[in-house]
C-alpha cells in the first residue's frame, strides 16, 4: 500500500486528446517528508511514516516535537500518516516523496473524509424511497421510513435498524480513479472525476 | 498557488475574437469522419455566455428553416478551429432566451451602430 498525502484544491475541467472535456479534481499531492521508517527488526513490519504540510512548533506538544528533532526535521508537519512499503531500503529519513511516485494514466484509490451533512432522514442517509403517493388521503408520509419492525413480538426495534441520524463526515475510499495529468513542478495531480471531501480537505492517494 | 480555473494555460486559446451575446458569429467546427477531418461552419446568434475559466461556454442559436437549432460550445474547445465575428448586435440583456419564443421579424437583433 504505497501512498501519498495531499490536499484537495477543487474541481475544474481540461480538454482531452480528442477535444473532449474531462472533469478533473485538482489535488496538491505532497511533497511528503519521511519522518520515520519502520523496520522488521524494530517494529515487526516495514512502513514509511510520511508528513505533509507545516505546523507551528508552538502548536505541537513537546513529545511529538521530539519525534521530529530525532529525525532531524525542524518544522513539524500538519499530518502524519504511515504507509506499508514492502521495500524501504531505498528510502532514508528526511527524504521527500513526490508526485513522481505515480504515472499519468495510472488508476489509483483516493481516500478522504466526506462532507458533513448533519442530521438527515432515511431517504438521504440510506436511499429509502419514502412511503407511497400523495393521494387517497395520505399526508406527511412522503419522506417517512415506513415500518421499523413487528409488534408484540419482538416488542423492540432491532439493533442496526436504518434510521435518520448524523450523515457524512466519514472516511470514504474511491477506487479506480484515473490520473489524467501530473504537473511535477507544482506538485499537482489531476484525477478524473470527484473525490470525497470539501475544498482544502486532506486526501490520501493510494497506489493500487 | 495555481489558478484552479487555468490549470493548463497551454489549453487556453488567445485568438478568440471579443464577442458578446447578440452578436452574429460563425463557428468553424472540426468534424472527424472516419480518419478524415473537415471543417463545418455553424453560423448564428450568440444568446448566452456562461461560466468562467476552463468550463466557460457559449450558446449559438440559428434558424434551420423553421426549426431553431442551438449549440453549446466550450469557449476554449480544441474542436473549434476558428470563430468569425460577423455582426455586433445591440441588446440590453446578457441572456437572450426570449428569442426562443419568437420567430421571423420579431426574432431579429438590432445591429450596433
Amino acid at each position: 500500500m504505497v501512498g501519498l498525502i495531499g490536499k484537495k484544491l477543487g474541481m475544474s475541467s481540461i480538454f482531452g486528446n480528442d477535444g473532449e472535456m474531462i472533469p478533473v479534481t485538482v489535488i496538491q499531492a505532497g511533497p511528503c517528508k519521511i519522518v520515520n521508517i519502520r523496520t522488521v527488526e524494530k517494529d515487526g513490519y516495514t512502513a514509511l511514516q510520511l508528513g505533509f504540510g507545516k505546523k507551528k512548533s508552538k502548536n505541537v506538544s513537546k513529545p511529538v516535537i521530539g519525534q521530529y528533532t530525532k529525525s532531524g526535521i525542524d518544522t513539524p508537519s500538519a499530518i502524519l500518516k504511515e504507509y506499508r512499503y514492502t521495500e524501504t531500503d531505498a528510502y532514508k529519513i528526511g527524504d521527500e516523496i513526490k508526485v513522481d511516485l505515480f504515472t499519468e494514466g495510472e488508476k489509483i484509490r483516493v481516500k478522504g473524509k466526506s462532507k458533513g451533512k448533519g442530521f438527515q432522514g432515511v431517504m438521504k442517509r440510506h436511499g429509502f424511497g419514502g412511503v407511497g403517493g400523495t393521494t387517497h388521503g395520505q399526508s406527511d408520509r412522503l419522506r417517512a421510513p415506513g415500518s421499523i419492525g413487528s409488534s408484540s413480538y419482538p416488542s423492540r426495534v432491532f439493533k442496526g435498524m436504518k434510521m435518520g441520524g448524523r450523515t457524512g463526515f466519514e472516511a470514504i475510499t474511491v477506487q479506480n480513479l484515473k490520473i489524467v495529468k501530473i504537473l511535477p513542478e507544482e506538485n499537482i495531480i489531476l484525477v478524473k472525476g470527484a473525490v470525497p471531501g470539501s475544498i482544502n480537505s486532506i486526501v490520501e492517494l493510494i497506489k493500487k | 498557488m495555481i489558478d484552479i480555473n487555468n490549470i493548463l494555460p497551454e489549453q487556453r486559446k488567445t485568438d478568440i475574437p471579443d464577442f458578446h451575446p447578440g452578436d452574429r458569429i460563425k463557428v468553424h467546427v472540426r468534424v472527424i469522419e472516419g480518419d478524415k477531418e473537415r471543417i463545418q461552419p455553424f453560423e448564428g446568434d450568440v444568446i448566452s455566455i456562461r461560466g468562467a475559466g476552463a468550463s466557460k461556454t457559449f450558446t449559438v442559436r440559428k434558424m434551420s428553416g423553421t426549426v431553431g437549432v442551438e449549440r453549446i460550445f466550450p469557449f476554449y474547445s480544441p474542436k473549434i478551429s476558428k470563430i468569425e465575428l460577423l455582426k455586433s448586435g445591440d441588446v440590453r440583456r446578457a441572456k437572450l432566451y426570449y428569442l426562443r419564443g419568437r420567430s421571423g421579424k420579431a426574432a431579429r437583433i438590432k445591429t450596433k451602430a
